[in-house]
């Protein structure tokens, strides 16, 4: 039962999240999806009608575009930062199983979203990037586009409560 | 003066119904004038972000909040009808317990020639201790302006 970290590291990882996305109902009725490319996580929020808050222009609603962002700085810093520091082993010294480490969820204490333009009737991409991870708390930062990355429709940056790691 | 608040609810109201997501969040329109708006939502188990403490999903608040903001703003007599989001923040207080509605009251404070400022705040069925606070800009977009 004994890998090399580093090899196990994505696919206890990939585990993590699937058990993770299980957890989270509002992640599926959003219909949002998750894509790992390497260290990093791209999350995908595929266009649906019902995510629309404008229907004159049309346009994503506020709060879809608030919801996919908070998603992604959750998932983005269980992902790069809370899961990484775990023992791949399953039963290992400090005796979190993957079952415990759904309760190693952030908690977000702040979030601020800046809508940069409208987001258009199409899929959409987000990635969040970890400021910093320390004890207690979290800051991230998560960037979401649409056609091209360099063009974003949205961006923001919270505060998150890191899980207790001990039980 | 009057009937034009009221012809302006009336299309703050018509507007909210025709919203995709707010209707599938079922978001209810309880009260709205002058710059205030009160929408709540029934707790929906599609929306939980914790399957093992059935919380609701700060998103899922988040979305009426902002709802709510863009409402007051719409229904502030110096605004023409339509407005969009600019800038959002929330501060989550606590989790609201599973089960309850939640309500969002808010308030167009303050708007500017180009801008409106809301304040916003979500309860669930304990009135006392809010579950999360929020502030925003909205954009105000002049009628006879095309640039």
């Amino acid at each position: 039962m004994n890998s090399e970290p580093s090899e196990y590291s994505t696919e206890h990882r990939n585990l993590l999240l699937q058990k993770l996305i299980s957890n989270v109902p509002y992640v599926s009725f959003l219909g949002v999806k998750f894509e790992q490319k390497d260290d990093d996580l791209i999350v995908i929020l595929p266009f649906n009608p019902k995510l629309i808050g404008n229907p004159a222009l049309p346009a994503l609603h506020g709060g879809v575009t608030a919801s996919f962002l908070e998603i992604t700085a959750i998932f983005g810093l269980s992902y790069s930062s809370v899961w990484k520091n775990m023992n791949p082993n399953f039963k290992n010294s400090t005796g979190i199983n993957v079952d415990q480490s759904l309760q190693l969820i952030p908690k977000t204490i702040d979030f601020t979203v800046d809508y940069l333009r409208s987001g258009l009737p199409k899929d959409a991409y987000a990635k969040a990037e970890v400021k910093r991870a320390g004890r207690r708390y979290a800051s991230v930062h998560v960037e979401a586009w649409q056609d091209k990355r360099s063009r974003l429709f949205a961006q923001a940056s919270g505060h998150f409560l890191m899980p207790v790691s001990r039980g | 003066m009057t009937s034009k608040i009221n012809s302006k609810a009336d299309i703050a109201k018509q507007f909210m119904k025709v919203i995709p997501f707010s209707s599938e969040l079922s978001m209810s329109l309880d009260f709205i004038e002058n710059g205030f708006a009160i929408i709540s939502m029934p707790y929906d188990e599609r929306f939980i972000g914790d399957l093992s403490t059935r919380v609701l999903h700060g998103g899922a608040v988040s979305s009426l909040l902002d709802s709510c903001g863009g409402a007051a703003v719409m229904c502030h007599p110096s605004v023409p009808a339509i407005t969009s989001t600019l800038d959002f923040r929330i501060d989550y207080m606590r989790s609201a317990t599973p089960n309850h509605r939640i309500t969002a009251k808010a308030e167009c404070y303050h708007v500017t020639r180009s801008v409106a400022f809301v304040r916003a705040t979500a309860y669930d069925e304990d009135e006392s201790r809010p579950v999360a606070t929020a502030t925003g800009a909205y954009t105000v977009q002049k009628l006879s302006d095309k640039g």
